[in-house]
């Protein structure tokens, strides 16, 4: 189906960018996915990202630059809604159930599961 | 007769690229042909909930967030099995950049840190990765919403 392939081939190509950035410059994992939480910001800002989820699905929702678009694309909306209060009240509230289920089940995992070795 | 700072530098050069012939390069083909193998794996995943879901007769807004929801559970599940580490040792990117990996690095360093506790350990070692993250993803989004309301 059309949507399984665009989420790999564009999931896929997005990873390419974060592993080269891993090989080729002094940046560290963590570095990359706070670069990309940054950009995908960034570039839903400026529009460019709503219309690559549109066309890439799950492909450009999944890596980590799809959490800075909900933040960012959350903050616009709520602004648009209920004006300047939605710069604090609109990015946790489109990414409430992400950041929720990370902490909770991190947490739950975290506790039942020991590190190995 | 090259001068004494002349000979000196040619010589470093050939030192030079003598280390560079035998230095151990990383695979960079294998790493970018697993990152995107697997990177897009896991997106494909996340389309198949993300339909599954829509099916179900929920909006795609929230089908979207539900199947993230889904995968921050597996991902965080798969890490503290030891299973997620073990596919990142190959798939590099592919693991780290989707949002299993962000679940992932919430698990690892609590799970590592269990024994200096609830509140020390685990409590504060989840937000190790994470924390940069939530930080500087809210402050560009208040930024962003900042100026769009200025803008309008």
């Amino acid at each position: 189906m059309q949507s399984y392939l665009l989420a790999f081939l564009i999931g896929g190509l997005i990873c390419v960018i974060g592993q080269l950035l891993m090989d080729l410059t002094p940046l560290t994992p963590a570095h990359v996915l706070v670069l990309f939480v940054v950009s995908g910001g960034i570039l839903s800002g400026i529009g460019i990202y709503q219309p690559l989820v549109d066309f890439a699905g799950a492909g450009a929702t999944v890596p980590l630059l799809g959490f800075g678009h909900t933040l960012v694309s959350g903050t616009i909306e709520e602004v648009a809604k209920i004006g300047i209060m939605g710069v604090f009240t609109g990015a946790l509230k489109a990414t409430a159930a992400g950041i929720m289920a990370a902490v909770v089940f991190g947490f739950l995992m975290a506790v039942i599961f020991n590190p190995k070795g | 007769m090259a001068s004494y700072g002349q000979q000196n530098k040619d010589e470093h050069q050939k030192y030079q690229e003598k280390v560079n012939q035998v230095s151990p390069k990383p695979p960079l083909l294998k790493n970018i042909v697993w990152a995107f193998v697997v990177g897009g794996l896991i997106c494909t995943l996340g389309q198949f909930f993300q339909n599954a879901f829509m099916d179900a007769g929920i909006a795609r807004k929230e089908a979207s967030a539900l199947s993230s929801v889904v995968l921050v559970f597996l991902g965080a599940f798969f890490t503290g099995l030891g299973i997620y580490d073990e596919l990142g040792r190959r798939a590099g990117a592919g693991s780290v950049v989707p949002i299993t990996g962000f679940a992932n690095s919430i698990v690892a360093p609590a799970m590592e840190f269990k024994r200096e506790g609830y509140v020390f350990g685990i409590g504060a070692k989840m937000f190790v990765v994470a924390g940069p993250v939530l930080v500087y993803g809210m402050v560009t989004a208040f930024f962003i919403g900042l100026i769009y309301w200025i803008l309008h």
